[in-house]
Parts: C-alpha cells; sequence; structure tokens
C-alpha cells in the first residue's frame, strides 16, 4: 500500500531522534526523583551517625538535665503524646464533620465554593501565624496558659484544613449509585452517609489524616510562639499541664549546642526518636486504612 | 428461552386476532400522573405528561435518548430531586395521595416503591450485607428475620441456589447478571409494592438479560413493574402496557399489543420500526 504523507525515510530519519527524546526525558523524571532519595538518605545517615548512639534508656526515660550526658527526653516524649491525644481526635471529629457538611449536605453554590476554597488557602498559611492565633485564642483570652490543651488545639487548627480537604476529596470519589441504592430503598441521608458513604471515603479520610499527623508532630515555630519551655519542669499527666514536645527540645538544644557541643548529639538522638514515633504512628494509620480499603 | 418464544407467539396471535373486543377486568391504580411538567433548571424535559400504572402490570416505558423517559421514571419515587435545580408542577397521586407534596415523606416512598438501575449497583459489601440492608435501615435487627429476608429475597430473585453457599462473599465478585439480580433481590427485601426499573439490562449479555426477563414476568403476579427500556423488542416481549415518549411528551400510552402492532401515532410506529432513535 502506498502511503500518501508518511515518509518511509523521513519518518525513519526522525525515528531516532523521537526515541533517544523519550529515554532523555525518562532519565530527567529519573533524576528528579534521585534528588530527593539522596537528600533523605544524606539526611537520615548523618542523624543515625551523630545521634544513635546516645540512645539508651537512660536517654529515653529521664528528666531533662543541665548536665548533657545525664539528660534524657522522656518529658518531651510525653509531651508530645498528649499533644497527639488532643490533636487526633479534635481534627478528625472537626475536620472530617467539616468535608461531611460540605460535601453532602451544603447547598452548591457560590457561598460553599467560597468557603471551599478560603479552607484550601488556610492550608497554605504559614505556621507562625497560627501560633499567634492559638496565643492570642487559647493562652490569653481563654486563659488556658501555654498547657497541653493549648498547644494541640493550636495543632488541630494548623492540621484542620488539610483533613478537611483530603475528606472532601475522599467523600466526591465514592460513587454516586452506590447512594442512590441507598436512597432508594427509604434510607436517610444520615444513615446513607453513616453506612454506605464514609466507609468506602475512610481510606481516603486516613490517608489525609496520617499527613496532617506527620505535619502536626513535627510543627515547632506555634509551639515556640505559644512560650513552650524545653525546662526543667515535672512529666506531664495531662491536658492542662505544661509540657515540652520533641521538636521543641531539638530546637533548644541546637541553639545551645553553641554552648555544650554535647547537645547537637542529643539533638540528632531527639530526631531519630521523633522520626520512629512518626513512623509508628503512620503504620498504625496505614495499617488502619488497609484494614478498610474496598474495591467499589 | 421458551418463555420469550412462547411470548413472541403469542404476540403473532394476538396481532392476527386483533384482541380488541377481549373483555378485561381493569386492575387498581397504583400511580396517576395529571398534568405531571418537569424542568431543569430552564429545560423543560417533562410536558403535561397523564399516565396512570396499574399493579400487577409491566408498564413499559420506550422512546429515543433524552426523551425524558428515565427523569418521568425518577420522579416516581422522587429520586429526581437530588439533582437540585429540579422543578415540577402537577400531580402524582401514588395509591390517592399527591407524592409531589411537599409533606409527602420521600422515606416512605422509597421505602414502598423499590427501584433497580441501569448499572448494577451492590454496595461494597457481602452478598448478606447487601440485602440485609434495607431492612437494617428501617430498623430490622433480629438476625433470625434477616437471615430469613435474606433467603426469600434471594429465592424471589431466583438467585438463591446459585448463592446460598456463597453469602458471605464480596458482592463484587459476582458476575454483572448476578449483581444486577442481587440488587433486585436487595430491592424485594424492602417489601415494596412498585419495581421502577431504569435499563436494567442495558448493560447485560443476552443470557442475563432472558433471565432478568423471566423473573420480571414473576414479580409481575405481585408487584407493580415500571421499566424504562431502550430495546423495543423486550418492551414487547415483558410489557402489558407501553408509553412512548418523545422531547419529553407522552406521544402514545396504551396496551403493549396495540402500540406494537396498531400504533395510533405515526411517530410511534416510525420509531418503532427503526425509522429513527
Amino acid at each position: 500500500m502506498a502511503t500518501r504523507y508518511m515518509d518511509a525515510e523521513l519518518v525513519g530519519k526522525r525515528m531516532s531522534s523521537r526515541v533517544r527524546k523519550n529515554t532523555g526525558w525518562k532519565g530527567l523524571f529519573f533524576a528528579s526523583t534521585l534528588f530527593g532519595l539522596v537528600v533523605l538518605a544524606v539526611l537520615l545517615v548523618r542523624i543515625f551517625t551523630q545521634g544513635i548512639e546516645y540512645i539508651n534508656i537512660d536517654f529515653l526515660m529521664n528528666h531533662l538535665s543541665t548536665d548533657a550526658s545525664r539528660a534524657g527526653i522522656m518529658g518531651a516524649i510525653l509531651g508530645t503524646a498528649w499533644l497527639m491525644v488532643v490533636v487526633i481526635p479534635v481534627t478528625m471529629v472537626i475536620g472530617v464533620g467539616t468535608a461531611i457538611y460540605l460535601e453532602l449536605y451544603a447547598k452548591k453554590g457560590k457561598l460553599q465554593s467560597f468557603i471551599a476554597t478560603n479552607i484550601s488557602n488556610l492550608a497554605g498559611v504559614p505556621s507562625i501565624v497560627y501560633g499567634l492565633l492559638g496565643l492570642t485564642l487559647f493562652v490569653r483570652t481563654l486563659e488556658f496558659g501555654n498547657v497541653i490543651l493549648a498547644g494541640g488545639l493550636t495543632l488541630s487548627l494548623l492540621v484542620l484544613p488539610i483533613v478537611i480537604v483530603a475528606a472532601q476529596e475522599a467523600l466526591r470519589a465514592v460513587p454516586g449509585n452506590l447512594s442512590e441504592a441507598s436512597y432508594g430503598m427509604g434510607a436517610t441521608k444520615w444513615q446513607t452517609v453513616r453506612r454506605i458513604i464514609l466507609p468506602a471515603a475512610l481510606p481516603g479520610i486516613l490517608t489525609g489524616a496520617i499527613l496532617a499527623l506527620s505535619r502536626a508532630i513535627g510543627e515547632t515555630a506555634p509551639l515556640t510562639v505559644l512560650g513552650i519551655p524545653a525546662l526543667l519542669i515535672p512529666f506531664p499527666e495531662g491536658i492542662f499541664d505544661t509540657f515540652t514536645a520533641l521538636p521543641m527540645q531539638i530546637y533548644y538544644w541546637t541553639i545551645d549546642a553553641s554552648l555544650v557541643a554535647e547537645y547537637a548529639n542529643l539533638a540528632a538522638a531527639t530526631i531519630i526518636v521523633l522520626l520512629v514515633l512518626l513512623f509508628l504512628l503512620n503504620s498504625i494509620a496505614i495499617l488502619i486504612r488497609n484494614k478498610f480499603q474496598q474495591r467499589y | 428461552m421458551s418463555t420469550v418464544m412462547t411470548k413472541a407467539i403469542n404476540l403473532k396471535l394476538v396481532r392476527n386476532d386483533n384482541e380488541r373486543s377481549e373483555p378485561e377486568v381493569q386492575k387498581e391504580v397504583v400511580y396517576d400522573t395529571k398534568g405531571l411538567n418537569l424542568w431543569y433548571g430552564e429545560t423543560h424535559a417533562l410536558k403535561n405528561i397523564n399516565m396512570d400504572i396499574r399493579e400487577k402490570e409491566v408498564t413499559a416505558i420506550i422512546g429515543p435518548s433524552g426523551c425524558g423517559k428515565s427523569t418521568y421514571l425518577k420522579t416516581l419515587n422522587r429520586m429526581v430531586e437530588l439533582v437540585p435545580i429540579v422543578k415540577t408542577s402537577g400531580q402524582i397521586t401514588y395509591k390517592g395521595k399527591n407524592i409531589l407534596d411537599k409533606s409527602f415523606r420521600v422515606e416512605d416512598l422509597r421505602t414502598q416503591v423499590g427501584m433497580v438501575f441501569q448499572k448494577a449497583n451492590p454496595f461494597p459489601k457481602s452478598i448478606y450485607e447487601n440485602i440485609a440492608y434495607g431492612p437494617k435501615i428501617h430498623g430490622i435487627k433480629n438476625k433470625k428475620i434477616l437471615d430469613e429476608i435474606v433467603e426469600n429475597s434471594l429465592r424471589g430473585a431466583f438467585i438463591w441456589d446459585e448463592l446460598k453457599d456463597r453469602l458471605n462473599d464480596n458482592a463484587y465478585g459476582l458476575s454483572g447478571g448476578q449483581q444486577q439480580r442481587l440488587c433486585i433481590a436487595r430491592c424485594l427485601a424492602v417489601e415494596p409494592n412498585v419495581i421502577l426499573m431504569d435499563e436494567p439490562t442495558s448493560a447485560l449479555d443476552p443470557k442475563s438479560t432472558l433471565r432478568i426477563e423471566e423473573l420480571v414476568q414473576e414479580l409481575k403476579k405481585d408487584y407493580a413493574i415500571v421499566i424504562v427500556t431502550h430495546n423495543m423488542q423486550q418492551a414487547a416481549r415483558i410489557s402489558d402496557k407501553t408509553a412512548f415518549f418523545l422531547n419529553g411528551e407522552i406521544i402514545e400510552y396504551d396496551k403493549t399489543d396495540h402500540i406494537f402492532n396498531n400504533p395510533a401515532d405515526e411517530r410511534t410506529g416510525d420509531y418503532i420500526s427503526g425509522r429513527f432513535g
């Protein structure tokens, strides 16, 4: 068969350059991925070589101390754990509730899209600004003082937009014909949401929660603004106790490293503990997500 | 196959002896639509629809795409309201009460009027939980009663023997035809009076289609069935009455035999013989 436009010779000539280009682009994309991986590897190696030998039972269990060789981070670990006790329920309840309202109940219109856009914008507000909000609202106006509740609520505000946006997307992705089937049998909206839409959206919602949690656990700036110390204070025993948290500890030790060089090693060791904690929390969330993951 | 054959032969016979004279007991009216108009925003989708639907009959609605037949079906259980910009006028009485009245609770209506959709839409749950969903949302918790409902519903949809040993399997593992019959069984579990079917076989192969059609024939002994279909042969095979919709209007509504053998309107004849649509 004769070709009219596809000149075999020309096509052949161009072919090798097209294939070369294809390989080139693939290489570029791989290099981008490699960049991130290398940086992460360097960070991990650096931190682990410096900090790992300082991690032992005493370091994990002891109180803080002005003597670097006796200092421990139990207070900071407990502080971070208590923060999560506040952040997880607050963000899940308020975040998912907001997403359900916006996605399933609110009338679609200008107001709804205005609110949705602004929530996305809030996700981009610098964390230190949330710190100032928390300081004004929780520490001063509501007179909580710089306790766990104030810190937890501030961090909750900070990560709420992430949870809301992720949950909205997860809810939107549930096929409409599932809820139609439910309505078609005389189910109310709430029954349909509770029994059909939420279970189907749960994996997506949990993915958002994982992201949000990872962000909250490592935030330092808002806590500095709230005036969270890294001093010799008793271990926190409830949400109304003063506290310090792992990122704060890392921050102060890094600054103090100019005075006592050994603090830098303690900071590195604390970073390892924070990373392990983060990894554990994420693993739990992923396990829960996989348990509920269903095809639809 | 036999049911279809007999029905086809019946049709032929009917055509020959022109059964207009045959005396008939009128069945009870379930739905009575009077002067129904419906708008999607500015689009006038249903224009002055007048139509009654009787119990223990299969009423088929045919017509080209976009003629309003699915819209009308979804108005019968007010599912059409899931589109927020819908406006209606006129009335549809269901057992004497106007369902378009704001005080008529949709949940009540949809409990009595089941629906089967174009694409089988089982829940991502087990076969058992799919069937038990309806009774559960209406407050039945007793395991024994639920077991009974599940068995009866699956038997009612003639799928019990195929599925009885795998009730705890995920419904998504079933074939398309089985999924659709499961959806019909799920609909039966709420014990409706009417079953609305929106092109229930358009996504199925011929064999599964046949099984659904046979099932419809069985179900009409107990239920009023309204079925929207693109398949003219299907309407001819399984329905007692047929309504022909065109551009949001009912062009003709009569006994299926009349519609197919002796249409009063030229457009009906043209559509049925495949000259357009």
